[in-house]
Parts: structure tokens; C-alpha cells; sequence
């Protein structure tokens, strides 16, 4: 167990690793370092300056480790836009993206774990196969798309939800979060199903693959034999074998949320993270860009090393094997 | 004397691209109290098909198509899910032939075993883990009660199967159903665990369908034998009678390829052929495309010769005793 | 009802020509689902319509002495200035939408084809080298491609954009990126099951060399998946790049594609101009769902396994 675990976690820092040569490399030697780093409205000699203070006469592999130096003290330069440290300028957009994902997470498992349950369980029902069409529907319409025809429909035709922005804030752990509060909630209503859409469906098909897969396993039959009802059948013999699998994808998809919510942000106006990077891009606001890169390669490669561990312990059969 | 088990004409169909096909065809057998019946044929003649149609666990979309399934005078083919349920596990237990797939590995033995007693007794938790306790012990789990805390992985095949008769036992049921419960172990273990299984129904007075393709167990076990060839049973009576006086070819057979004392040093008799699969059972008699006596009138299909307790299916039964 | 469908679809199909004997069970087959069918007519008339677009729009929209800013924003049925239908109303430079939709759908239809063609090249080439080489190039490659995978697209379309800067060149580069691990772990992962059987390594022994083996047998195994993602990659990579481009991260002004034309339509949306958005949303909309329908169907005639 413990040499799994001392295991991953080199493999984990090997990829991080990995990934600051690359965007390092990509941002030195691909893209030209002078405009990335630099603000562009700056004059020649202030350029030189700039040039000399930040080291890019220096060769590559020493900037390479001045850039790493900078990593590890989660120092990116500051932002040409807000003037500010761009870790700093990212954090404060952490909790509208946090608040955002989880709920679209919350959303996802909500409607898509119960549904997949039904469409895997009685597979035959029309109103099985309709779930099955909208899971695909869910799956090739493009999240954007969606979002439009949300606020088309919701916000212009009905007027019933806002489309546009936060809402009303309550302070809470030091964060600004919009379920606090009653206009926030409706706020975050559209975003966040619209962010949901993909992950419902792919919660549902999982777990429709699942529990077909189970239900023709002989414990659920021998299950049937001791006399079980139906209901602890499905929700404790079925349902517990596929929270293994159910559980690895929410973790990884976790990740894949807080990426994706980019596109839900940038429609609904949504100050998170997301806004901010196609913000940044679009304004050439490199340092938020390269924090905002790095942060995610770390997010992705310790959700991957946490969801490992997550499986550990779930599994028994895993555990056993860990410890011998 | 009413039968505990008295099985009528029942039929069990799966639906194929032609067609149902027909798993149990017509089978009829009784059982008393107490008494144990070996149910005998080869794999995939329809013998666990059988114990699932009594057990109300027929994998849809097969069904009961027709028949009579009475328990203690009820007819459980017409009866509903939650008398089904109630009666699963209760008064009629299985256990099936796989060890290492019968328990769920992600819940610990304890909860196999408790939520098996809570399904049907309202008692409390310290009750059931006590009851479940004293059943791991009954059947041979040296310390039980760590041993609820474990999880299947954590035992060897026989002890998982031993388990499994442990939850068959746990409410002292009228009829044990045991689908070839030691065909998957090894063959020092078979011989402990059917010994044991033998001691505890015979003490709890347990009327049990010994499921198996090996005559041999069947012969030092049971008071009755019915085989199975097709789908239908083509024979049935007391144990010692069918196996002096076998009427139908394929028992007769089945016994001669078996080795015994007897036998020693000549050549074992296999049956000749290989079994159709279901689809391709011919008409009229299923045992007809193997059979050394088969003339024109095996093509029609062959009743029932004898008592609902004894009797065979074939139009040229032998009369003599085995040599 | 699908055999029907199914038999005039096949006498349709007789009466053209007599397609190669063992190509026809499979086309009968792809047609005996009705979705199959709806999707392939979907996906002929779309890509007609992006063919022709210079013959059947009513105007071109990249003219732009053709636009007269006098017609901007009229609703779907009004007439130009001129006297002629906008069918589907105008944008905010007086463009037929009609128009900007079937000169997009060429943009798009481009984009999608090239970026999903060069990834299929690209990650079946690197898979199948992979698994004929095998050692320390396969583990390298299969890292990267996992590593790849763990990714989100978007995460790595960004990353190539935020490197690369804005631009459809960019764009179709970053979906390559993105996608290409995909067909290099099938391709693999097929060629895999090959590679165990007895005629490779009778080639080996044969000393035929390692090219002829790699195409002659490893590639033709693993096409069949192949074309089934890249069916479904090309659905993908359009809607990627319509992301994209609504993003503002796409698609030049010049020659917008179906994503940027709903970004342009986009700040109208709220003032309830919906046309503007709306229907390069459905165009956009019904090429990814005809493909997908082909795609799905695809997969099910190809891949023996997935038949039920
Ligand atoms: N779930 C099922 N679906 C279709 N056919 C089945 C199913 N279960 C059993 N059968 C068929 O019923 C016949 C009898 O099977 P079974 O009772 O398992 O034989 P055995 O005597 O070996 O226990 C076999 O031909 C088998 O193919
Ligand atoms: S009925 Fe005919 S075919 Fe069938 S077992 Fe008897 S003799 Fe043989
Ligand atoms: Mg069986």
C-alpha cells in the first residue's frame, strides 16, 4: 500500500514536471518570450530592462530554472492587466468556478446516477430507451450550443432565470458564493445545468453499463434467493458495486468540469477562472495564462493521484493486494 | 400424505429467435419431508432451470410457461412476488454452484448474513450478528466472529461456499435447493463440506433437491433420483429401485458409465453421441438421435409409465436388473 | 418498418450498379436503421449545400460590396432593400444569414475534415508503430498518450491556442493535439491483438520487411475502428471549433464559420434578435447530429462485437 502510494506520487511529480517543460518550452521557444512576458505597450528601453531584470538574455536552461524557481513559490509575474500578482488575480476567481462545478457535479450525479439506474434496470421500457436518446443528445450537442438555446428560452422568451453573471453574494469562509443567497441560487441555476449536460449523460450511460453488467452477476441472484426486497437489492448490492467506477469518473471529471466551465462562464458572464483565462488569452495577459496553465496540469495530476488512492480504498480486493 | 414439494408439468420456456425454447419441458417429481431427491443429468439438461423455476429466480425473459409448482399445497407458480419473496430464503433456500460468484465482494460476510435475517425477522442488529455467528460456526468457519467482519476475497472457495450454506441454513428452511455445490471445489473439500451439509439438513429435518451431473454423490445421498435428459425427466423413483432396475436407455447409461467396484478392469460404457443443444432436440422422444433401442414409435413423444412417484418415458424400457 | 425502409433502400442501391460482393451486406446493413438513413441523407445534403454555396446563396456574404448596411438586423421573411427575401432575416452588418450559414458550413465542414483526417494520420501512425516496434517506444508513446488523455480537450486545445495565439490554422493544430491519442491507443490496441497472431510472426521469420507488415496486415485490422472515430472525431472537432471560435479564439472575421457566426449573433441574443444566433445554431446543430447518426450506425455494422 504504502510503496503504491510512494509510487504514485513520483509518477505524479515526474508529470508536473513534465508539463512545466513543456509550457516552458512552449512559451520561450515556440512563442516568443519577449511578447509573453512582457507588457507590449512598454518602450525600447524599458524593454531592454524588463529583458535583463526577468533574465531572458540568460540561456535557456538557467531561465528554465529560474522558471521553476518562480513555480515553487507560486510566483508568475504579475498580471499587464490587473497590475497584480496572477496567482493572486486566479484565486480570487477560484470560488465562482468551485461553486460552479460542484454544483454542476451535484446536478450531474443527481439526475444522471438514478436515471442510468432505471435505464439499466428495466432496459427494455420505452422510457428507458427515451433516456437513452437524450443521454446521446447530451453528449454531442456542444455546451455552448446548449447554453444559447438556455438563455434563449429561459432568460429571453420566459424571463423566468437571469442569465448573466453572480447574482447577490454572502460572504462564507472568506469566499463570495451565490447559493447563499436567493437571487444568487437563481444565477446559478442555468450555468449550471448547462455545465451538467455532459457529465449527466456520461454519469448515466456509466452507470446503465454498470448495472447491466451486475445484474447478471450471481450475487445479485443469490442475493434474490436469501429473500432480499427489491429495494436493498438494487440500492446496496447493485448500487454499491458501481460506486467504484461511478466514483472514479465523478473524481476525474471533477477536473474535466472546472476545464470545460471555460465555455458555461464566457456565455452566462460567469466571473470565474474561466472567464478570466479566455479574458487573458484574448488580451495576451500571459502570466495569468501560464498560472492559470500550470495550476490546472497540478489539479489534473492530483485529482489522478487522489482518485488512486479514493479506489484503494474502496475496493477491498485492491486493499488486500496493496498490503501483501 | 401431501408432498412438501409436488412439481406438476412445468414447463420453463426462453424465448430464441425461433421460438421458446423449452429449459424444463413438462417435469414432474414430489417430495416429502425431509426427504433428500438427487436430481440427475448432464450439463445443460435443464436442472438448475428447475431449482430457479421453484425459486421464483428464472432470469427473464424466460417464464413459467405452464405447471404447477405446490409447496406445502400452495401453488407458487400462480403465487405473487411478495409471497415469493417471503417464502425465497425462508422455508426455501439455495445454494448455487460457483463459491467465488455467489457472494457480492464488496459487502462484508456479516451483512450477507444479517440482512439475509432481517429480510424476514424483526430483530435487532446484536440478535441477527449473533445468529450469524453461531451458523459461520455450524458449518465448520473456525472463529467466526472475526470472520464476519471479512470479505469474500478473504476466503478460499470452500469456505465461501460453506458460508453459503451457512445463509441457506439461518432460517432452518423446509427445502434446500443445492445447485452442484461442491462441483467447483476440490475433491478432498467436496467430500468435507457434503458430508457436512448432509449431517446439518438431516438434523434439522431439511427436505433437500441435490442438484449434480455425478451419480456417485447422488447414490450415497439420496432417497430419490430423478434424471433429467433434455429438459424432461425421463426417469424417477427411489434411489435403490432406478439404480437396480434402470427402465430408460440413458439411465441405464449413465450408470454404466460410472466406475464402481464392478466395473474394475472393463471397459467403462460411454453413451454414444454427443447431446443435441436445445433448439436441435429431435421430436418425440429427445434421446431418440442416441439411442440403440429407438424405433419408429420413439417419434412420438413418449408419456409418462408409472406413478407421479415413479416412472419413466420411454415406449422400450428395459425390464432387467443391472448386472 | 426497418425492413422496409431496409428494401427500398436496397433496391434503390441494386438498381445503380453492383456495388463489390462483400461491400453490399454491409451497406444493406448500415441502411436497415432508419436513423442511419435520416443521418446519411442529412450529412449528403449539408455537405451539397456547403459544395455549392457560391451557386445557391442568394448572396455572398464576404462580399462586401454586396451588404448594405441598411438591411442589418431584419427578421427572418423581411426583403432587402433591393426587394429580395432574407429568409432567415440578416446580421448586425446587414449579411443574409442564409448565406453566412451556407459559406460557414464550409469553414466548419473544412476544419472538422482536416483536423480529424491529419489526427487520424498522425495517432494511427504513432499507434501502430507503437505496437510493431514495442519496448521503450511503445511505453513512451503510450505515456504520452495517456498522459494526453488524462487531459480535457478543451484544456489542451486552450493550452496550444494560449502558446500559438488566435487563428483557424491554430485552431485545426490545437484539435489535432487534442485528439490525436485517441487513434493512437485503438490503433494500438488492435494492431495489439494482431500482433500475437501466428502470420506476423511467420512474416517476421520470413524476413518480410517491417513496412510490408504494418500495412498489409497490422493496418487494415485496426481501420474499421479507425473510421468510426474519425466519423465521430469530425462531429467533435466542428463543435470544437465552433467552441472555439464563439470563445473569440477561432475562426477569422473574414471567413466565419458557424461558430462565429453565433458569437456574432450572440450580443443580439438578449435584445431578442434571436435569428442571428438561432439558425447558425440549428445548421451547426444538424451537421453534428447527421454525422453522429452515420457515425453511431458506423460503429454498429463495423465492429462485430458491439452488434447485438
Ligand atoms: N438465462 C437463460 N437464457 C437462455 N437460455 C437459458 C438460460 N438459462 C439456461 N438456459 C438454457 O436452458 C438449458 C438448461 O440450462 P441449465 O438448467 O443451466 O442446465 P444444467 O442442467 O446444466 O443446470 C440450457 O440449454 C441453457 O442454454
Ligand atoms: S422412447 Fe425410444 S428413443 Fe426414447 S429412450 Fe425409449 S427406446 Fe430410446
Ligand atoms: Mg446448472
Amino acid at each position: 500500500m504504502i510503496t503504491t502510494l510512494i509510487r504514485r506520487a513520483i509518477q505524479a511529480g515526474f508529470v508536473i514536471f513534465a508539463m512545466t517543460l513543456i509550457v516552458f518550452l512552449g512559451v520561450n521557444v515556440i512563442g516568443n518570450p519577449v511578447d509573453i512576458l512582457i507588457n507590449p505597450d512598454l518602450n525600447q528601453a524599458e524593454r531592454l530592462r524588463v529583458i535583463q531584470n526577468l533574465g531572458l538574455d540568460q540561456p535557456l536552461w538557467r531561465q528554465y530554472l529560474g522558471f521553476l524557481h518562480g513555480l515553487a513559490q507560486g510566483n508568475f509575474g504579475d498580471s499587464f492587466v490587473y497590475g497584480r500578482p496572477a496567482l493572486q488575480v486566479i484565486a480570487e476567481r477560484l470560488p465562482a468556478t468551485l461553486e460552479l462545478a460542484l454544483c454542476a457535479m451535484v446536478i450531474a450525479i443527481v439526475i444522471g446516477l438514478p436515471l442510468g439506474l432505471y435505464a439499466g434496470l428495466y432496459p427494455e421500457r420505452i422510457s428507458s430507451r427515451l433516456i437513452m436518446t437524450g443521454s446521446i443528445l447530451g453528449f454531442s450537442l456542444p455546451t455552448f450550443w446548449v447554453g444559447l438555446m438556455f438563455i434563449l428560452l429561459f432568460a429571453v422568451q420566459l424571463g423566468w432565470l437571469p442569465s448573466n453573471g453572480r447574482g447577490e453574494t454572502a460572504e462564507f469562509l472568506g469566499a463570495k458564493w451565490s447559493f447563499l443567497t436567493r437571487d444568487g441560487l437563481a444565477h446559478l441555476v442555468l450555468p449550471a445545468l448547462n455545465l451538467a449536460l455532459f457529465k449527466t449523460s456520461l454519469i448515466l450511460r456509466l452507470t446503465r453499463a454498470g448495472v447491466q453488467e451486475v445484474v447478471l452477476q450471481d450475487f445479485v441472484k443469490f442475493a434474490r434467493a436469501k429473500g432480499l426486497r427489491e429495494s436493498r437489492i438494487v440500492l446496496v448490492h447493485i448500487l454499491k458495486n458501481l460506486m467504484i467506477p461511478v466514483i472514479t469518473i465523478i473524481g476525474l471529471e471533477f477536473g474535466s468540469l472546472i476545464a470545460f466551465s471555460v465555455v458555461t462562464e464566457s456565455i452566462f458572464g460567469w466571473p470565474g477562472m474561466g472567464k478570466l483565462i479566455i479574458d487573458s488569452i484574448n488580451l495576451l495577459d500571459r502570466p495569468v495564462i501560464v498560472a492559470y496553465l500550470m495550476m490546472m496540469v497540478v489539479l489534473f495530476v492530483s485529482l489522478n493521484f487522489v482518485i488512486d488512492i479514493c479506489y484503494t480504498l474502496l475496493d477491498p480486493r485492491v486493499r488486500l493486494d496493496g498490503k501483501g | 400424505m401431501t408432498a412438501l414439494l409436488d412439481v406438476r408439468g412445468l414447463v420453463t420456456a426462453f424465448p430464441g429467435p425461433e421460438g421458446d425454447l423449452r429449459a424444463v419441458d413438462e417435469v414432474s417429481f414430489q417430495l416429502a419431508r425431509g426427504e433428500v431427491l438427487g436430481l440427475v443429468g448432464e450439463s445443460g439438461s435443464g436442472k438448475s432451470v428447475t431449482g430457479f423455476s421453484i425459486m421464483g429466480l428464472v432470469d427473464p425473459p424466460g417464464r413459467v410457461a405452464a405447471g404447477q409448482i405446490l409447496f406445502d399445497g400452495a401453488d407458487l407458480a400462480q403465487a405473487d412476488a411478495d409471497t415469493r419473496r417471503s417464502l425465497r430464503g425462508r422455508r426455501i433456500a439455495m445454494v448455487f454452484q460457483d463459491p467465488m460468484m455467489t457472494l457480492n465482494p464488496v459487502l462484508r460476510i456479516g451483512t450477507q448474513m444479517t440482512e439475509a435475517l432481517h429480510a424476514h425477522v424483526q430483530i435487532s442488529r446484536q440478535e441477527a450478528r449473533a445468529r450469524a455467528r453461531d451458523a459461520l460456526g455450524l458449518v465448520g468457519i473456525p472463529s467466526p466472529e472475526e470472520r464476519l467482519d471479512g470479505y469474500p476475497h478473504e476466503f478460499s472457495g470452500g469456505m465461501r461456499q460453506r458460508v453459503a450454506i451457512a445463509i441457506a441454513l439461518l432460517h432452518r428452511p423446509d427445502l434446500i435447493i443445492a445447485d452442484e455445490p461442491t462441483t467447483a471445489l476440490d475433491v478432498t473439500i467436496q467430500a468435507q463440506i457434503l458430508s457436512e451439509f448432509q449431517k446439518l439438513t438431516e438434523e434439522q429435518g431439511t427436505a433437500v433437491i441435490w442438484i449434480t451431473h455425478d451419480l456417485a454423490i447422488v447414490s450415497g445421498l439420496a432417497d430419490r433420483i430423478a434424471v433429467m435428459y433434455g429438459g424432461r425427466i425421463v426417469e424417477t423413483g427411489g434411489i435403490e429401485e432406478v439404480l437396480r432396475a434402470p427402465r430408460h436407455p440413458y439411465t441405464r447409461g449413465l450408470i454404466r458409465s460410472v466406475p464402481s467396484e464392478n466395473t474394475r478392469g472393463t471397459r467403462l460404457a460411454q453413451i454414444p453421441g454427443v447431446t443435441p443443444s436445445l433448439g436441435r432436440m429431435p421430436a418425440g422422444c429427445a434421446f431418440r438421435s442416441r439411442c440403440g433401442r429407438a424405433d419408429a414409435a420413439c417419434a412420438a413423444r413418449p408419456g409418462r409409465f408409472g406413478s407421479l412417484g415413479a416412472y419413466h418415458r420411454c415406449f422400450h424400457p428395459h425390464e432387467e436388473t443391472l448386472a | 418498418m426497418d425492413s422496409k425502409l431496409a428494401d427500398t433502400a436496397g433496391i434503390a442501391a441494386a438498381e445503380e450498379a453492383p456495388p463489390p460482393a462483400r461491400a453490399w451486406p454491409a451497406i444493406r446493413r448500415f441502411f436497415a436503421a432508419p436513423s442511419a438513413l435520416v443521418g446519411a441523407l442529412g450529412l449528403v445534403a449539408i455537405i451539397a449545400v456547403a459544395v455549392f454555396a457560391p451557386l445557391l446563396a442568394p448572396q455572398d456574404p464576404y462580399d462586401l460590396m454586396q451588404l448594405d448596411i441598411m438591411d442589418s438586423r431584419l427578421p427572418p421573411g423581411s426583403e432587402s432593400f433591393a426587394g429580395l427575401p432574407y429568409h432567415l432575416g440578416t446580421d448586425g452588418q446587414g449579411r443574409d444569414i442564409l448565406s453566412g450559414i451556407m459559406y460557414g458550413l464550409r469553414t466548419s465542414l473544412i476544419v472538422g475534415l482536416a483536423s480529424a483526417i491529419v489526427a487520424a494520420l498522425i495517432g494511427t501512425t504513432a499507434g501502430l508503430m507503437a505496437a510493431y516496434l514495442g519496448g521503450r517506444a511503445e511505453t513512451a508513446v503510450m505515456r504520452l498518450v495517456d498522459l494526453q488523455l488524462s487531459f480535457p480537450t478543451i484544456l489542451m486545445a486552450l493550452m496550444v491556442l494560449a502558446i500559438l495565439g488566435n487563428g483557424v490554422a491554430n485552431v485545426v493544430l490545437a484539435i489535432i493535439v487534442a485528439e490525436w491519442a485517441t487513434y493512437a491507443r485503438t490503433a494500438r490496441g488492435t494492431a495489439l491483438v494482431e500482433r500475437e497472431k501466428e502470420y506476423i510472426e511467420a512474416a517476421r521469420c520470413l524476413r518480410i520487411p517491417g513496412h510490408r507488415v504494418l500495412l498489409r496486415h497490422m493496418l487494415p485490422n485496426c481501420l474499421a475502428p479507425i473510421i468510426v472515430i474519425a466519423t465521430m472525431q469530425v462531429a467533435r472537432a466542428i463543435g470544437l471549433e465552433a467552441t472555439l471560435s464563439f470563445l473569440g479564439l477561432g475562426a477569422s472575421v473574414t471567413q466565419p464559420s458557424l461558430g462565429m457566426l453565433i458569437a456574432n449573433g450572440y450580443q443580439y441574443l438578449l435584445s431578442g434578435l434571436y435569428w442571428i444566433s438561432f439558425y447558425p445554431g440549428i445548421a451547426l446543430l444538424l451537421t453534428i447530429v447527421s454525422i453522429n447518426l452515420v457515425g453511431d450506425r458506423l460503429r454498429d455494422v463495423l465492429n462485430p462485437r458491439r452488434a447485438r
